[in-house]
């Protein structure tokens, strides 16, 4: 066993697949759909790029650029609460039942990327059809790059996705200096390979029967995110499943301390409809962004609706419990009806000063000046009289 | 410079035998010694390692770079001493990986295996003043002349290996330029044992350096700029502290706060096996801003040490000790160095996956068994001492652990909490309400607030009753949340009216004295007369009695006066702006109040 040269996913790939693990790089992978060792799976002619060892080293920290240009997804529970940045790494925690890689498809054909480069582990077959559907309808496949390994697949080959991908995202963001968003879905199954590799290699597990190296191994594929100096980038966006909706699971956990932060989707049942979650849902990126590149009320007027929402909370707690509601209470109900149908939901498609125009509506709406708490000279500008109704 | 080797000393040399992804057992001919440095040949390159078993003629060995490619049969030298960093002028303002190369003299975007660079550059030269005469008795850690590195007077000292006896000055080179390995003392003890002192002395960075007088218990409150620290749970000037949160909850956000606004010397920053873009945060960001205190900007009096979560992992575990190290050297000029680590836990987890490659009897989470004595002696060197001139120094060092699973009751939270002395624990649902800093004011503590130094220094400098104060706020606050508690569990008629004021007394204090915007420019550094100034504001408010005629008036009024001190907040200190939200908040009180 003392031959293994890298950290267990390395290892693996030798011990275990018997070939050392290179990707054929060059711009004929645009349009293809691949399996975990690069190899077509679309009936398309063979690659001819240069072959390249996976898994290559780190960015200098001090050569990256700050990550510093939004993307703009039309939902409003990503673009005003959790605006995402180029270069920035995150992931959708969900449970298997939730619309994930729905959202993900779109969020992908909406955020202008010129490569979008999915890595599919553990993927069942009909959702592997889905994305290929979608990015076809969408007339976008010359700008994807698939890596599939199916359920139908050996579990540890996915070992090998999440870096096949992101070499291949190194070359054209590094080199052709284009954005590249990459899509990894489910990083959940992958741990799981990264846990019966490490089971067979007799390593002491840790929590939840995870390799003690847990946390290391899925930083190395999650901090690939970078904005390169040359204006090329990498965005990481994934998905970690949950099973019934536990974080603090040895997963989702390492993954929350890695990624710069985390969307939530649940089903709002007041309006039947799926929203992304704003209370545990965050983007550690977007003050770079919110208040500079979009409009300067933006952070005020997210922060404001979330504390009403989370009074709303509150107030339906108090109604469950059996109490009163205090007139304020029924408003903030009120309000976070509206704010989940207009904006939470994902099926919302607007510019960003829509949504923050839509914010004020609805601030005035149910409440007053103080209720709202936002700095004075805001409110001056933009609180918009509320229409007697 | 003369290499001055003791005797001709013929290194041990070894051959790789096994690999385990960076932990390496090496075949030797020779002695070697625990935590001896290592290079190990790969093609032309050459691999950093560090012995951390010696069994026999077998030496255990982690790599501190990707061990891909490396195979059974290549050779490795032993270097005959510990992983040393160098210490001398041209540190500050510096980017350092764990290993303290430096990153910015290191060429391409990515990071290439084996490539060392220098910390310091030898060529530049440096105006030396001399502050000791010939014939002056002297001791490690004596200074013996200071040269200006930026704004700062960098001492040149006695090096801290001679520590243990006393020379003689044989020779002290005048003012002058010199470059740093330039000869600028000589020192020796009746004739034998002459030692040339440079600028430059290296240090082996996990053993601590002790070239002071003694260690005092620190008294001197450091001001953050953080309300919720400051005031109700203040770090000392030398004092430790450390804070724990679940992912997302702001320990990064915090940190960097201090690294901006705390009143120190210098800030030395690890960024211990975290994301590579917050550090690159810095690096943008330090260059920009100025630090109110001096107007200088911020990087002029910052290092940093980054081995983000993506770098090797064995360089992660050295990453502490030599940002420790550098602020040890620091301290030793006679600095306040606030030394703030991002995450701890990363470090103690680089030491699990080492322990478990090993096959040692793992601890609890599999952890190493003396991960707790790790810890302590790790916090044991920060503190606050007075150096054999009189003078004094300190490093005020806060680190962050990442619990698992945010649960405070594993490994390296509870061998953390043993070692230091304050604990900002931030909440998830402090967090989760977007209530920042979310630091929990009940559940945390500063030891420093029981001791009777820090007391008088309070008292002294910021105001005669200010402890009296801090309690009362603190009580407020433990009131408040017992009335909501109530509230919750009766419903809001089902208990006097009282109750809400009392809750609404302590939202006060969370919303005004506790929160505070970290991105807001004025709003995020409070200096001290300031702090005190809305302490006793909001206390004023607290100590009133008010009525009303039913409890849904409670919250309209006290979200008015919250808002009032808000805007106050977000004003510019004393301004015409803040004077105007002042006399508005005591209109709306002097209408309520109870007299
Ligand atoms: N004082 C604050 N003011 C405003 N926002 C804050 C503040 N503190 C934290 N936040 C918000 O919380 C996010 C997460 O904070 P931060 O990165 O400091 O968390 P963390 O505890 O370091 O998490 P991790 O353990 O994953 O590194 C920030 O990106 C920011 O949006
Ligand atoms: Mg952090």
């Amino acid at each position: 066993m003392f031959t293994g040269t890298e950290g267990i996913p390395t290892n693996a790939e030798v011990v275990f697949l018997g070939r050392p693990p290179v990707l054929r790089i060059g711009d004929d992978l645009a349009g293809r759909f691949l399996n975990a060792y690069g190899d077509p799976i679309d009936r398309g002619p063979e690659l001819t790029g240069e072959e390249k060892e996976i898994g290559g080293p780190s960015v200098n920290p001090v050569r990256r650029e700050q990550p510093s240009r939004l993307i703009a997804t039309g939902i409003a529970g990503i673009d005003l609460n959790n605006t995402l940045v180029t270069g920035q790494k995150i992931p959708f925690f969900a449970d298997p039942d939730q619309p994930f890689n729905q959202v993900m498809a779109t969020v992908a054909l909406r955020a202008k990327a010129d490569k979008i480069i999915l890595g599919g582990m553990g993927l069942s077959n009909d959702d592997y059809l889905y994305y290929r559907q979608v990015f076809e309808n969408a007339g976008a496949l010359e700008r994807i790059v698939a890596f599939i390994n199916t359920t139908e697949d050996p579990p540890v080959e996915r070992l090998l996705v999440p870096e096949m991908v992101l070499a291949a995202a190194e070359y054209f963001a590094g080199e052709k200096n284009e954005n590249v968003l990459v899509l990894l879905t489910d990083m959940t199954l992958y741990a799981d390979a990264l846990a019966i590799v490490s089971n067979r290699m007799d390593q002491i597990p840790s929590k939840d029967s995870m390799p003690g190296s847990l946390y290391s191994d899925l930083a190395r594929i999650y901090e690939k995110a970078v904005q390169f100096p040359d204006g090329g980038s990498i965005t990481i966006i994934a998905v970690t499943t949950l099973s019934g909706g536990d974080i603090t699971h040895a997963i989702p956990d390492n993954t929350g301390y890695i990624t710069e932060g985390q969307l939530y989707l649940r089903r709002d049942t007041d309006i039947g409809k799926v929203i992304v979650d704003p209370f545990r849902s965050l983007s550690r990126l977007k003050q770079l962004v919110i208040g500079k590149q979009t409009r300067e009320d933006h952070p005020q007027v997210m922060n404001a609706a979330v504390r009403l929402y989370a009074d709303a909370a509150n107030a339906r707690t108090k109604q469950e419990n059996g109490f009163d509601l205090t007139e304020y209470d029924k408003r903030t109900l009120k309000f976070a009806e509206e704010y989940s149908e207009k904006l939470l939901a994902i099926d919302v498609n607007l510019e960003v000063d829509d949504m923050l125009d839509t914010a004020w509506e609805l601030f005035s709406r149910h409440f007053t000046k103080p209720e709202v708490r936002i700095k004075n000279e805001l409110v001056e500008k933009y609180w918009k009289e509320a229409e007697s109704e | 410079m003369k290499e001055k080797s003791k005797e001709a000393n013929v290194h041990t040399t070894g051959k790789v035998f096994g690999i385990v992804a960076n932990l390496v057992i090496v075949h030797t001919d020779g002695p070697v010694s625990q935590n001896e440095i290592c290079l190990i040949r790969l093609g032309d390159t050459l691999l950093m390692a560090e012995v951390i078993k010696v069994s026999g003629k077998q030496a255990y060995v982690q790599v501190f770079e990707s061990t891909r490619g490396l195979r059974p049969g290549a050779g490795v030298e032993f270097m005959g001493h510990m992983l040393e960093v160098t210490l001398g002028p041209g540190l500050l303002s510096k980017n350092f990986d764990g290993l303290q190369n430096d990153l910015d003299k290191m060429t391409g975007v990515f990071l290439k295996k084996g490539e060392y660079t220098p910390a310091i550059d030898e060529e530049r030269e440096w105006e030396f003043t001399p502050l000791v005469k010939e014939g002056d008795t002297v001791q490690a850690g004596d200074w013996l002349g200071e040269v200006k590195e930026n704004w700062l007077k960098h001492r040149i000292m006695v090096p801290f290996v001679l520590g243990g006896e006393t020379f003689r000055v044989k020779n002290i080179a005048g003012k002058g330029t010199y470059k740093s390995r330039d000869v600028i003392a000589t020192i020796g003890n009746d004739g034998k044992n002459d030692h040339d002192v440079t600028m430059v002395q290296r240090w082996p960075v996990k053993v601590p350096i002790k070239a002071y007088y003694h260690k005092p218990r620190p008294f001197r409150i450091l001001e953050t700029g953080v309300r919720a620290i400051d005031i109700l749970n203040p770090i000392t000037e030398g004092g430790t502290g450390f804070i724990p949160g679940p992912f997302g909850c702001g320990k990064t956000v915090l940190q960097h706060a201090l690294s901006k606004q705390a009143e120190a010397d210098l800030v030395i920053m690890a960024a211990c096996g975290e994301r590579a873009n917050e550090v690159v945060e810095i690096f943008k960001e330090f260059p920009e801003l100025e630090d109110s205190r001096t107007g200088r900007k911020l990087y002029e009096r910052t290092i940093i040490v980054a081995n983000t979560s993506n770098m090797p992992v064995a360089a992660r575990e050295a990453s502490v000790y030599t940002a420790m190290t550098l602020a040890e050297y620091y301290r030793a000029m006679g600095l306040k160095v606030l030394l703030l680590a991002d995450s701890t836990s990363r470090w103690a987890q680089a030491l699990r996956e080492m322990s478990n490659r090993m096959e040692e009897l793992p601890g609890p989470d599999a952890y190493p068994m003396d991960l707790s004595a790790i810890i302590s002696a790790f916090y044991a060197r920060a503190g606050y001492v007075q150096l054999n001139n009189g003078e004094t120094g300190s490093i005020t060092f806060i680190g962050t652990v990442s619990p698992a699973g945010g649960n405070l009751k594993e490994p390296v939270t509870e061998a953390t909490k043993k070692a230091a002395r304050c604990f900002y624990a931030l909440s998830q649902s402090r967090a989760d309400s977007k209530r920042y800093p979310a630091i929990d004011p009940i559940d945390s503590y500063s030891k420093y607030l029981e001791y009777d130094e820090v007391h008088e220094y309070m008292a002294e400098h910021i105001s005669e009753d200010w402890y009296d104060k801090v309690i009362k706020a603190r009580d407020y606050l433990i009131s408040g949340r017992e009335a909501m508690e109530q509230i919750n569990i009766l419903g809001d008629d089902g208990v006097p009216v009282n109750y809400h004021v009392s809750f609404w007394k302590s939202e006060v204090i969370d919303f005004v004295i506790l929160q505070q915007d970290a991105f807001d420019r004025i709003d995020q550094l409070t200096p001290i007369p300031r702090q005190r100034y809305m302490l006793n504001k909001v206390l004023d408010i607290c100590k009133a009695e008010f009525e009303f005629p039913s409890f849904e008036e409670v919250a309209v009024y006290f979200k008015k006066v919250i808002n009032l001190l808000k805007q106050m907040n977000y004003s510019e200190f004393e301004s015409e702006e803040f004077k105007k939200y002042e006399k508005e908040l005591d209109e709306v009180l002097t209408e309520s109040v109870l007299t």
